[in-house]
């Protein structure tokens, strides 16, 4: 079960926690990985540590040609059979402070360079009648948070965009679908102080902060050949912090 | 250039998985060749993928029929 030996995976945002936790853990089902994000040497180092079966390329999201310039070094290489847009931003604010830039940096990072990434690695998916697109949303897109409007609004966005690639995709034998993570221990979440964890751990049932591998194994059972008949859904993974 | 024409056919036949006979040159992708929206957009790519030309996405929205596929490669390869 789960094996994705004949399988090639480009994991966006893979120098961050979550995305670095993913690219190991398709990695260790058989994957071939390309892995991306903005820090070269934080990149070659988890690429040596992999050992084979790694490529690297480093990429802006941010910037509008960066997507399909990825996906063209990628595909050079070899095909790119799953897709995982995990790369984001949080600009947190109150909405009557937040700045146009904070709200546009947010929607381009973590909604529209995941539309572009998505684009450009469709065409080879058609081509070979399979593929697999695993977006990292969160459970803040389904519940809204103070503080978060941007975030939120990109996270929902996801979710909309999701569902309407895999109604397109469908009959190609792709399948496009979404984990929402609730609040997992990486740099993204030890921004929050002392206080804001705690209220936090108050609302996880399973009194815990999820962890990176948590989020890898929802990945890497989309990932999968057993998961071909599942499409367009949001899978939650947050310790029952939302019951959605 | 009748190459092209029987170049034409057969990528149809192939994508389309439809009878040679059907394939007349009148012939509709979408009306008499049962092709949806997505077939449209794979069968622009092999096209170009077939002959080395870049069909851009207006014009290959006029590219209606087998006809229009073939003039329009013939015109521009
Ligand atoms: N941590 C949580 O509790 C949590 C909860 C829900 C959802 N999520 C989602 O999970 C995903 C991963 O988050 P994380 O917690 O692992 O955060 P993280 O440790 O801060 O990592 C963020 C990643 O995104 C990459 N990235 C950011 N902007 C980029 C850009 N312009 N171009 C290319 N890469 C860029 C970063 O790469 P570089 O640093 O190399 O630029 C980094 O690898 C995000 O989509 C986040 O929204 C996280």
């Amino acid at each position: 079960m789960f094996d994705l030996s004949a399988r090639r995976a480009l994991v966006t945002g893979a120098t961050g926690g979550i995305g670095e936790a993913i690219a190991r853990a398709l990695h260790a089902r058989g994957a071939s990985l390309v892995i991306t994000g903005r820090r070269e040497e934080v990149l070659a180092k988890l690429a040596a540590e992999l050992g084979d079966r790694v490529q690297v390329v480093v990429a802006d999201l941010a910037e509008p040609d960066a997507a399909e310039r990825l996906m063209k070094e990628a595909e050079a290489a070899g095909p790119v059979d799953v897709l995982v847009n995990n790369a984001g931003i949080t600009r947190d604010m109150l909405a009557m402070r937040m700045k146009d830039e904070d709200w546009s940096a947010v929607i381009e990072t973590n909604l529209s360079a995941v539309f572009r990434l998505s684009r450009a690695g469709l065409k080879g998916m058609m081509k070979r009648r399979h593929g697999r697109i695993i977006n990292i949303g969160s459970v803040v897109g389904a519940t809204g948070n103070a503080g978060q409007a941007n975030y939120a609004a990109a996270k929902a966005g996801l979710v909309g965009m999701t569902k309407a690639l895999a109604a397109e995709l469908g009959s190609r034998g792709i399948t496009v679908n979404c984990v929402a993570p609730g609040f997992i221990d990486t740099a993204m979440t030890q921004k929050l102080d002392e206080k804001q964890r705690d209220s936090l751990l108050g609302r996880i049932p399973a009194g815990r902060l999820g962890a990176g591998a948590d989020i890898a194994a929802a990945v890497v059972y989309l990932a999968s050949d057993e998961a071909a008949y599942v499409t367009g859904q949001t899978l939650h993974v947050n310790g029952g912090m939302a019951m959605i | 250039m009748s190459d092209i024409a029987e170049r034409v056919k057969k990528i149809v036949v192939e994508h389309l998985g439809v009878e040679e006979a059907k394939v007349q040159e009148n012939a509709s992708f979408v009306d008499d060749l049962g092709a949806d929206s997505l077939d449209t957009v794979e069968l622009v790519m092999a096209f170009e993928e077939e002959f080395g030309v870049e069909i851009p996405d207006d014009a290959a929205e006029k590219i209606l029929t087998v006809k229009d596929a073939i003039d329009f490669i013939k015109a521009n390869s």
